[in-house]
């Protein structure tokens, strides 16, 4: 038995040791400001987390009509907002392609294709098994219009930088209010100048049609910076995660079964050794 | 494949056809029956934890293969492409790369259980030196790996790590070139190192058969390190120890699937979710939390070809060591001074891991306001006493010091009241 905890508690130090080196690389990569980085309660922290669909939503809205005028999100398809976790999905739809929502934000979008019987490059709406259209035709032109800068794609943002979540929030949320361009969670000057203002978009209320059919209605929040950014926040760390919901909940499941069966084969051991002097 | 007299009688027709012309059966029953001493600790369980995270490595990684580009261009994407949209692509990936982390922690262990028990004195020579084997070409397994998701630290890392062949005199230039098929890091790179990151798995699988074998041969050291002298000195390796090792392995897994579930990304780094980019150099270069003491001791000296040097050293001792330390005496248990040298080693080793996540020239433990002991003076204390362990303390010790008094058998030890 003391061997057990012995070797539970080595095993723990050693990964904390992991662990704690890991956050001293983290913070020496950080930024040099004096800036604090909020960090926020998100829908999605904790191991039964899920995204908040409503946020998802209204941030999808802030993505179409705010980021996306620069910023690709070229790793997700229309079809992924409607699949299980994502923000469109209904139960009614268990193939995405047919759900009405996505369908509707997909052919609101103008995707290039080659004409097969001109050869001609030709414009049409999109369907919901595109991907994300790009924003720019390459790279340069994105640069050119941004004063030297590429608009990095969006889809794993989240992911890509060290504070995930809270860093996109920080970000969108600390621009300096003298100065469009001085973004103080990063600690420099930007080429993006501050996205968001006060009432930018405007907020719709949120219908959800749940399984027995009952529509609900969440109403829609004041559309303020903070809540701008939180709502894309959600929605852009479900475009980086999109399997995150089934991810946990199968991994509960797991967890369980695994727990059951290491207790049992703690009983087997002990049954099997128990003449056994050792 | 054991020296123990097999108990095997094959009982119906087909066996007994086959046990005359290839004993299969009669191994895997060997195998099972194989008189294992009975003091074994949990530390003698990871050598089962590591088979098991060999095959997952090996499951996980065919099947990524399967839809894995190994591109320039794609490669990124395939990597997201499973993840968003092979069937169970979202969990077979990060099993795979946790599964890198966790491979790695169980050796670690491992290596450190073979340290303090001695398991690398006669007649285990043989058994330590195909480990130590095994671990090189884990590490370059998991580097190849590490290349192939070409995120920014897969690029600079690979950058990084190649660079070292340009440092060898004379020939380091072309020998560079030729590793990278081409100037720098490209898709003939990530090509060659996809294909040798298949192959070698498959290398260590074959190396873990020899382990194996030479370890049934010599048999099992144990935490007293006194040979088995009698039968109630051991026990059938079944079940006792498929119990044990079974127990052991689920402790294991539920951290395993803690981090594929829920901390998908905490052993790795964020910049590795940015496309590689040839252009753009990230702030730091790091590499994964198990090369890192590796890496503070190659920056430890100002000098490369140096640094490269005694990195290739701090691995080439493991080689030596079993002619290194004098002592006849297995176990730590009995060797009270030593014992000390080794806790000094392991923690050296963990510093040396936060030195390697530092900035040399940050400061690690500060005394007063802007001063300190910078990350690379430690690193350079701490790599001193690395190669002391092993070319000053071991031989010494092995000489001078007074060994406890240690128990006539393993019986003894376990009924006689000695730990």
């Amino acid at each position: 038995m003391r061997n057990v905890f012995k070797t539970a508690i080595i095993g723990t130090l050693a990964l904390a040791g992991v662990g704690v080196g890991g956050l001293m690389a983290a913070n020496a990569a950080g930024g040099s400001s004096d800036y604090k980085m909020k960090h926020m309660h998100w829908h999605f922290d904790g191991w039964r987390g899920t995204y908040d669909r409503a946020a998802m939503q209204r941030g999808y809205q802030v993505y179409r009509e705010v980021c996306a005028s620069c910023h690709q999100l070229k790793y997700v398809a229309f079809r992924h907002l409607g699949d299980k976790g994502g923000p469109y999905y209904d139960d009614h739809y268990p193939n995405p392609n047919d759900n009405p929502y996505v369908k509707a934000f997909a052919a609101d979008w103008t995707v290039e294709e080659v004409d097969l019987d001109t050869g001609d490059i030709i414009e049409r709406p999109a369907i919901p098994a595109d991907m994300f259209p790009p924003i720019y035709p390459n790279a340069a032109a994105a640069a050119a219009s941004n004063g030297g800068a590429v608009p990095p794609d969006l889809s794993v943002m989240v992911k890509a930088r060290t504070g995930g979540a809270d860093y996109v929030y920080n970000v969108l949320t600390s621009y300096d209010k003298d100065d469009n361009y001085m973004n103080k969670a990063m600690g420099i000057k930007i080429a993006m100048a501050n996205p968001l203002s006060d009432g930018l978009v405007e907020y719709a209320d949120t219908e959800y049609t749940d399984k027995d059919g009952k529509v609900h209605i969440i109403k829609a929040p004041e559309a303020t910076v903070d809540q701008m950014a939180k709502d894309v926040t959600e929605f852009l760390a479900w475009a980086a995660d999109p399997k995150m919901e089934q991810r946990k909940s199968l991994g509960l499941a797991t967890m369980l079964y695994l727990l059951i069966l290491t207790i049992l084969l703690w009983f087997s051991y002990k049954a099997v050794w128990r003449n056994v002097e050792h | 494949m054991s020296g123990h007299p097999s108990t095997y009688e094959p009982k119906y027709a087909p066996t007994k056809w086959l046990d005359k012309r290839l004993p299969i059966i009669r191994m895997g029953a060997d195998f099972m029956t194989y008189p294992s001493p009975r003091n074994l600790n949990y530390w003698w369980t990871f050598g089962g934890i590591l088979t098991l995270c060999l095959m997952t490595q090996i499951i996980t990684g065919i099947i990524l293969a399967m839809h894995y580009v190994p591109h320039v261009d794609l490669a990124f994407e395939s990597v997201q492409r499973i993840k968003r949209d092979v069937p169970f692509g979202w969990l077979i990936q990060p099993m795979h790369a946790v599964g890198a982390s966790m491979f790695f922690f169980a050796v670690y262990i491992h290596m450190f259980r073979g340290l303090y028990y001695g398991s690398y004195k006669a007649p285990r020579e043989m058994v330590w030196l195909f480990g130590c084997v095994i671990y090189l070409i884990m590490m370059a397994t998991g580097f190849l790996g590490y290349t192939l998701p070409w995120g920014q630290m897969s690029f600079w890392g690979a950058t990084v790590i190649t660079g070292f062949f340009g440092a060898v005199p004379v020939v380091g230039e072309s020998l560079q070139q030729w590793l990278l098929g081409g100037f720098a890091v490209d898709n003939p790179t990530l090509n060659r190192f996809f294909a040798l990151h298949y192959l070698l798995p498959f290398v260590i699988a074959a190396l873990v058969g020899l382990h194996v074998w030479a370890m049934h041969h010599a048999g099992q050291n144990n935490p007293i390190g006194i040979e088995p002298k009698s039968k109630k000195d051991t026990l059938a390796f079944h079940p006792f120890y498929t119990v044990k090792d079974a127990f052991a392995v689920g402790v294991f897994l539920l951290v395993f699937a803690f981090f594929v579930f829920y901390q998908p990304d905490a052993l790795g780094h964020a910049d590795n979710y940015i496309e590689a980019d040839p252009m753009k150099t990230p702030e730091h270069i790091v590499p994964e939390w198990y090369f890192l003491p590796f890496y503070a001791i190659l920056r430890a000296v100002p000098d490369k070809l140096m640094g490269i040097l005694l990195m290739v050293a701090a691995i080439a001792v493991l080689f030596i060591l079993p002619w290194l330390d004098t002592s006849k005496v297995r176990s730590m248990r009995f060797r009270p001074v030593t014992r000390r040298w080794f806790i000094l080693f392991v923690i050296a080793c963990f510093i040396l891991g936060w030195c390697g996540a530092g900035n040399p020239d940050d400061i690690a433990i500060p005394f007063g306001e802007d001063k300190g002991i910078t990350f690379l003076l430690l690193a350079r204390v701490a790599t001193a006493f690395y190669f002391a362990f092993f070319l000053l303390i071991l031989p010494i010790m092995g000489m001078i010091e007074k060994p406890k008094e240690r128990p006539e058998s393993i019986t003894k030890a376990v009924l006689g009241g000695a730990e």
